[in-house]
């Protein structure tokens, strides 16, 4: 089955430990994800000024390209592309009044109003495969790995496009049951990773990742399962600089594409350990699961 | 004074803008806002030039390669901005037309020899690719029909091959540039990507040595020295029996006499 995707950028580039997993998996599962063609930047941050319009033009773009090639669904990795994708669909949707000023602006492309379903790849995972297929896929289960599933923000909020509930989400737990390993519950696994605020305060990402490495440690966590690569450089760089400073320990920063890959036995070089942060290779080789 | 007088030289020729239907073979364009009445069919830079005026520069191969004579015009009854070559397009009536010979954008400075093929390359010489909005104003300013836009994408994207070859045909008339809501410097970034791709990404041509190799070991010494003494009577007769390949020919055509291929 064919699935049209949106990669975004940083998955092309920095995350390619995001993507790469990800794509071999879902063909693994019986999927092909088919890559839109000519998707541009997908906006990054939602703009929540209510007339600035112009800001909604790059998420608003790639839907009409997903539309045109002739989808009614798109599916997303990176949690910053759903949240702008879906926000911006949503905004095309219900406001008559934008979504005719937008459609007049861009008036060399099909109009728009909303038509594509934006999905998260976790939502395939749960909605068409179903955890106990997937678990049935597994070939090497991740036994006795003590995983702690961080969500940050985008995946949740707002309500509206949460893929999950949103005070108690539970997709990743469970797609970490499914996987064979043992999820833990941890206090900050909705806490926001620091976002874009590092950027102009580069001295704060210490801080953000000091509260929610210490809590999944004091929860009996021995890595972290991300879905996002803003939450991976705020996390990954963060814990470097305790590791180096506050003599943390550290644990190892894993996506759940590079998990799923693991667990369904394929080769261990479409995952690209080599870019994640926290030596995630040594911490595997020693569980048996990376020769 | 003076400056203004010669300024309005060519207006001699302006016509009033209440002067009615033109006559036949006759179109009537406005330049920098004053009508004039121009043949029909001529180039916006000939037409120009027909209006008295005189180009000095923003004008250079005449041919449509050089992308000195980028210029924008637009039509009565239509709010679209349109863009052309003014050596390239020929007249429409009424099209209000004003040239932009050139448009500053900063070109990143750096040695080109330490540049690898890293995303970050381009990112860190040109950061303002990140301001891009995705209005896609660039592409619509574009006189070679390239889809700008893309370009700036792929670059975003790490995709440095894809910029190149998306914008291979353009010609750097920066009118991308003037329109550009984000800022960003399109014609520049796009020749790092073409240097980058020609002289990084793009497979060698294997060939290429070999063929230098054998002229530097005198592949063509002895058909050299026969020319040179040649008188020009006999010059002109083997150019006037050379093989020439028909009109009709495949790719597949080759010439009798392979000798020197």
């Amino acid at each position: 089955m064919q699935l049209a995707y949106y990669p975004g950028c940083t998955l092309k580039t920095k995350a390619r430990n995001l993507e790469e997993p990800a794509v071999a998996s879902l063909e693994a599962l019986g999927f092909r994800l088919e890559e839109i063609d000519r998707w541009n930047c997908c906006g990054a941050v939602y703009s929540l000024a209510d007339d600035d319009l112009i800001h909604q033009v790059a998420p608003v773009r790639n839907l009409i390209r997903v539309k045109e090639q002739g989808n009614d669904r798109v599916v997303i990795l990176c949690s910053f592309c759903l949240n702008a994708l879906k926000r911006a669909n949503l905004l095309m949707k219900g406001d008559a009044e934008k979504r005719d000023t937008l459609n007049r602006f861009m008036d060399e492309e099909l109009d728009y109003g909303g038509e594509v379903k934006v999905l998260h790849l976790l939502e395939v995972l749960r909605d068409e495969i179903g955890w106990e297929n997937l678990a049935a896929k597994v070939e090497q289960p991740l036994r006795g790995l003590k995983l702690a599933p961080y969500y940050g923000c985008t995946l949740l909020r707002p309500r509206e496009v949460a893929i999950d509930d949103v005070e108690n989400p539970t997709v990743l737990q469970e797609f970490l049951g499914a996987l064979g390993a043992t999820p833990v519950f941890f206090p900050e696994s909705t806490r926001c990773c620091g976002s874009y605020q590092v950027v102009s305060n580069p001295g704060d990402i210490p801080g953000y990742a000091r509260d929610i490495l210490s809590s999944a440690v004091m929860s009996g966590a021995e890595g972290l399962v991300l879905t996002c690569p803003l939450c991976d450089y705020d996390l990954g760089k963060g814990q470097d600089e305790l590791v180096k400073k506050e003599g943390f320990k550290g644990m190892p920063l894993f996506y759940f594409t590079q998990l799923l890959a693991l667990a369904l036995g394929l080769n261990p070089g479409v995952a690209h350990f080599e870019l994640n942060y926290g030596s995630p290779e040594a911490f595997l080789r020693e569980r048996g699961l990376l020769s | 004074m003076s400056v203004t007088k010669r300024n309005e030289e060519p207006a001699k020729k302006a016509v009033k803008e209440s002067a009615g239907a033109p006559p036949v073979g006759l179109t009537p364009i406005y330049v920098m806002g004053k009508r004039y009445e121009v043949p029909e069919g001529l180039t916006l830079m000939k037409a120009i030039e027909h209006a008295g005026y005189k180009f000095i520069r923003g004008c250079g191969c005449r041919g449509g390669t050089c992308g000195a004579c980028g210029t924008v015009y637009r039509k009565p009854g239509d709010y679209r901005l349109q863009v052309a070559l003014a050596c390239q397009k020929t007249v429409e009536p009424d099209m209000h037309i004003s040239q932009i010979p050139f448009f500053p954008a900063n070109r990143a400075v750096f040695e080109f020899d330490k540049l690898t093929v890293a995303p970050e390359e381009v990112f860190k010489l040109y950061p303002e690719l990140f301001r891009c909005v995705a209005c896609n104003a660039c592409t619509k300013a574009c006189p070679q029909g390239i889809e700008v836009m893309d370009a700036v994408s792929a670059l975003k994207q790490g995709n440095i091959a894809g910029a190149a070859e998306i914008a291979f045909e353009c010609i750097q008339c920066g009118l991308c540039t003037s329109r550009c809501f984000g800022e960003l410097m399109q014609y520049h970034m796009f020749q790092l990507a073409r240097r980058i791709y020609g002289a990084r990404i793009a497979p060698r041509a294997e060939h290429l040595a070999g063929m230098t190799e054998a002229i530097a070991d005198g592949r063509y010494e002895e058909f050299l020295d026969r020319l040179q003494g040649m008188s020009e009577d006999e010059l002109k007769e083997l150019y006037r029996e050379r093989e020439i390949e028909p009109v009709t020919a495949g790719e597949d055509w080759t010439p009798e006499d392979k000798a020197y291929l």
